[in-house]
């Protein structure tokens, strides 16, 4: 278990990190999800001893280890940059943190063999790290987080630099590798489909804070805030300004709909791309008719780019669907999916 | 702008090439029409950049050659050419403001000053930097500074094409859908002939008309983003295209039906020709559940927001199903459903079934 | 567990201790020395500012001066385009890049006062190869022992032969660090030679660059051991700069009051110039 109170983190004047709290459970795979520069990395290196502590208390397991080096917490730490031994063989790399800890011979073969394993480097453990393609470089780095026995390991954008399709069987096989293992896991990212394909918890970052903490699936369904619902969407959470007044809603370019119970007055209500539909869905649908600006056609989706009085919106619908550029075209949303926002930003319904 | 023809390319970083091996980019044969967007689509190493710049000129090919609108360029160096390019990592003249970042294209064409500032206006208006203008560049974040790159390539209306190698890699996703849109948007409005470079197969759909899937060196198909999608040709391109890919699974064919695991499995239409390795191909959409079907036992379901992945066993093989409504319990046994039309056999990889007549 | 990270102190003190003997226990000596009057037997009286009046005023001081900013200025004015020029034309791939990087370096590897003997004999009418192919070859009536033009020509000849590699490994560092991409970007853009040079080369060789000229300019404003060893300071004081006038006031005189306000005034020179240059090639960067 990692517990943080009320830590910070400060660079001559600047704060990167304002005072945070979060407990990361043993056992749990836990991703940080936000925007380049929102504090990810600050965060992972306040925990792994790399980065000091302004302010505040780290503990792991119970133990107070703010003041204690990274050496002695017993982690882990893969990078975004495949960083291995260039003069070791990938066997060598991986056992390299096992022969520091004075680990038996017999033993550091049976463990670098189960990671290699795992990770499918068994015919490779002979070669160099040059010698190795990136995914493999990268499987090396994390063959070395799992042979290690380590109360935590830290992910730092660890697919970043892969191709496409190798960051997709990798990150499918990521949470079952560390499962069971004793250790927390913290996953940085900047990808909010990676967050729930991880799924596990999510801690979601922004301008160097922790917005909201909870399952995936939930903080994806119900977030906080509209920042919170913002940095969870990919692609980009429609937004737009309502005026409600006696439990109706009513769009600046037109449509209305019956609105759970809320004070009158002016609202931001969020749905999601693949909420707003070209057909159809349900008899509660509200009708949004608006000029399309930009189609996209990706093979499995459709996406249309539309303006619907001031404000853009995204429809993203499974299938093909005609759309012309420069026409009027109805889309389609169930209220039964808006998230409701006050003027400050936080939810309301 | 201009069609672009390429014309028995082949090209080798080897003086002496022996066998196909030896190729970084195996004969390839291509037209692209004025004005269109097209997308190289594939895995580091498949021979894209290569490719990339042998049209751009910065290399010049074993064999082979390139047509710019029926006119041979082969020999041409890259500023003969009209080409227009924009780097994996944003190149920004530091020293330059935003506005003769944009210039910069033009003034070295000796273009007259008003025509410049008339075209970086245009310019700077589609790609909202307007503001920024006067502005030194090398402050800029990184999709600003990507952005005047593209912007660079555009501001010359007597391009011939313009090219992007992976031009979203070092954006931030939330900023890459936007960055994304606008490209899309300027193709709409400016309508070049567009060449985008990528690994990662949403870019490619989403950007272009036409795609084309390379694997090591090799095309495999050239497509629209839906017949890659609806039908791929190769199990690579199967694979490759949507996430999760096609599931590919081992199977035995028999006439209009494939035996996957001891079940029968209808298929799209017979199947033609005989021996190698024979492997059934359906993408996870189109696997869905009944009370009836294939017996298969549910291992994992990741909620992804806009759906749900199953993953489940038949037998010994694994394979993937996508569901919005019906989603099961892990660890429970289902009964998979496999859409006849979707459900095809491919022999050692290529395509082998034919598609039944509507 | 506070103590560890402290730990780190005792391994720096030894670092502190030896700073603090070798720079400020000899600097505050300096300006002591500075502010009195000596004339042996350990007796001393209080001069006050008297020294750097003196030598403010002084002609030989002056022309010393002048003689040591027409040095350090030729020295800039050659070795910093020529060291680009170099920089700009050696291979930045292939086999040739060790061979021309080994090529480069050679001449810093010679001890300064070896290179004031080398050039002294290669200068040297009659006996030198190059003193003599002037003047027995060419016919060119060269003597650095008995012309002042003839030993300025050599000991700015000799400086630019063995500093150029300096400016030149800086620079080459500072190419090689660019991004194929922008070479390819300008070509596509249709840019000249020289443009590339103006807007991609010379922006990001900046900083090395910077580096080159502070280094240079302290090396060249400081020098000592060649000249000295080349032409003693010689013909009469033609070569005489500001460090060897010093050594002559402080060994040869044993002037150490004013020889003291001299170091004080040397050095105030030497960092205040270098403040400039500093600020006037970062200043871009803070907007």
């Amino acid at each position: 278990m990692i517990e943080l109170q009320d830590a910070t983190k400060r660079v001559g004047n600047v704060i990167h990190i304002k005072p945070t709290s979060l407990t990361l459970q043993t056992g749990h795979f836990n991703v940080l999800l936000g925007a380049t520069g929102s504090g990810k990395t600050s965060l992972i290196k306040m925990m792994a001893g790399l980065d000091p502590i302004a302010s505040g208390k780290v503990f792991m397991d119970g133990q107070d280890v703010t003041r204690l080096n990274t050496q002695k917490r017993q982690i882990s730490l893969v990078h975004q940059f495949f960083v291995n031994y260039p003069h070791m063989t990938v066997f060598d790399n991986i056992a390299s943190p096992l022969r520091v800890a004075g680990m038996a011979k017999s033993e550091i073969e049976g463990r670098v063999e189960e990671a290699a394993d795992l990770l499918q480097l068994r015919p490779m453990l002979h070669r160099r790290p040059h010698e190795l393609s990136g995914g493999q470089q990268q499987r090396t780095a994390l063959a070395r987080a799992i042979a290690k026995e380590s109360r935590a390991v830290f992910l730092d954008e660890p697919l970043a630099n892969l191709d496409y399709k190798l960051r997709e069987e990798l990150r499918e096989q990521l949470p079952d590798l560390f499962a069971g293992r004793g250790a927390v896991v913290v996953y940085a990212t900047s990808e909010p489909e990676e967050a729930l394909l991880l799924g596990g918890y999510t801690a979601l970052m922004e301008d160097g804070r922790v917005t909201q903490f909870g399952p995936t699936a939930d903080i994806y369904r119900n977030p906080e805030n509209l920042a919170a619902a913002r940095v969870f969407s990919d692609p980009p959470i429609n937004v737009a300004r309502i005026t409600v007044s006696g439990a109706q809603a009513q769009l600046a370019g037109g449509g209305g709909w019956t609105v759970p119970e809320m004070a009158d007055g002016e609202y931001m209500v969020a749905v999601r791309p693949h909420r707003v539909t070209p057909t159809r869905t349900s008899d509660a649908d509200v009708e949004l008719t608006g000029r399309v600006i930009v189609t996209e056609l990706s093979g499995s989706d459709s996406s249309a780019h539309f303006r619907h009085g001031a404000d853009d919106w995204v429809s993203l619908a499974a299938g093909v669907h005609p759309y012309q550029v420069g026409e009027d075209h109805s889309f389609y949303m169930n209220p039964a999916h808006c998230r409701y926002f006050g003027q400050d930003g936080q939810r309301v319904a | 702008m201009a069609q672009i023809k390429l014309s028995n390319l082949r090209h080798s970083y080897m003086p002496a090439p022996k066998g196909p091996e030896d190729y970084a980019l195996k004969e390839i044969d291509v037209t692209w029409r004025d004005g269109g967007a097209y997308a190289l689509l594939g895995p580091s190493g498949c021979g894209k950049s290569t490719l990339l710049n042998i049209i751009s000129g910065l290399l010049t090919p074993s064999e082979g050659q390139i047509l710019f609108d029926g006119q041979d360029v082969t020999a041409l160096p890259p500023d003969q050419r009209n080409i227009a390019q924009v780097f994996q990592f944003p190149v920004i003249y530091d020293t330059m403001t935003v506005g003769e970042n944009l210039a910069f294209p033009l003034k070295n064409r000796g273009v007259d000053p008003a025509t410049i500032k008339r075209r970086v206006d245009e310019i700077a208006e589609m790609l909202d930097v307007t503001d920024m203008l006067s502005t030194r560049a090398s402050g800029l974040s990184p999709d600003n500074k990507q952005k005047i790159s593209m912007g660079r390539g555009l501001v010359r209306d007597d391009v011939n094409a313009v090219m992007f190698d992976e031009p979203l890699t070092v954006i931030d996703p939330h900023l890459k859908w936007k960055l994304r849109s606008k490209l899309k948007e300027l193709h709409q409005r400016v309508q070049a002939t567009m060449i985008y470079v990528t690994h990662d197969q949403t870019e490619a759909l989403t950007f272009a008309d036409e795609v084309v899937v390379m694997q090591e060196g090799e095309v495999v198909q050239i497509g629209t983003p839906v017949e890659l999608f609806e039908r791929p040709q190769h199990t690579f391109v199967g694979h490759f295209i949507g996430s999760p890919g096609m599931n590919v699974l081992p199977c035995e064919a028999k006439g209009d039906r494939a035996v996957f695991e001891g079940h029968e499995v209808m298929l799209e239409g017979p199947t033609h020709g005989d021996g190698g390795r024979t492997d059934l191909g359906i993408r996870p959409e189109y696997v869905g559940f009944g009370d009836t079907g294939i017996p298969a036992h549910v291992t994992k379901v990741s909620d992804i927001g806009r759906h749900y992945v199953v993953s489940a066993m038949v037998g010994n093989t694994a394979l993937k199903a996508v569901t919005e409504h019906e989603v099961p319990e892990p660890g429970s046994e289902v009964f998979l459903q496999f859409k006849p039309e979707q459900s095809r056999v491919y022999r050692d990889g290529w395509i082998a079934t034919e598609e039944r007549a509507q | 567990m506070r103590t560890e990270n402290q730990k780190a102190w005792f391994f720096v003190l030894p670092v502190l201790a030896l700073v603090a003997f070798n720079a400020l226990v000899p600097m505050m000596t300096v300006v002591n020395y500075s502010v009195q009057e000596t004339f042996g037997n350990n007796q001393f009286f209080w001069e006050g500012l008297g020294w750097f009046e003196q030598i403010l005023r002084s002609d030989r001081f002056q022309a010393a001066l002048g003689r040591q900013f027409l040095f350090t200025f030729l020295i800039l004015l050659i070795e910093v385009p020529l060291g680009i020029i170099v920089a700009l034309s050696m291979p930045r791939k292939g086999l040739w890049v060790p061979v021309c990087l080994v090529l480069m370096a050679l001449p810093m590897l010679i001890p300064w006062n070896v290179v004031g003997s080398m050039w002294n004999i290669f200068t040297l009418p009659k006996i030198g190869l190059m003193g003599y192919f002037l003047n027995d070859v060419l016919g060119i009536n060269y003597d650095m022992t008995q012309q002042p033009l003839s030993a300025w020509i050599t000991i700015v000849v000799m400086d630019v032969w063995h500093w150029t590699s300096l400016v030149v490994l800086l620079c080459y560092a500072g190419l090689v660090s660019i991004p194929d991409a922008y070479y390819q970007a300008a070509k596509i853009d249709g840019a000249s030679p020289w443009s590339v040079f103006r807007y991609i080369q010379l922006p990001k060789m900046k900083t090395v660059l910077t580096i080159a000229v502070l280094l240079r300019f302290m090396d060249s404003f400081n020098i000592y051991t060649e000249p000295f060893v080349l032409t003693g300071g010689g013909p009469g004081n033609s070569t005489t700069l500001l460090s060897i006038d010093l050594v002559k006031i402080a060994l040869g005189q044993f002037d150490l009051g004013p020889a003291a306000a001299m170091s004080l005034i040397y050095f105030a020179i030497t960092l205040l110039v270098s403040w400039v240059f500093y600020t006037l090639m970062t200043k871009d960067d803070a907007q």
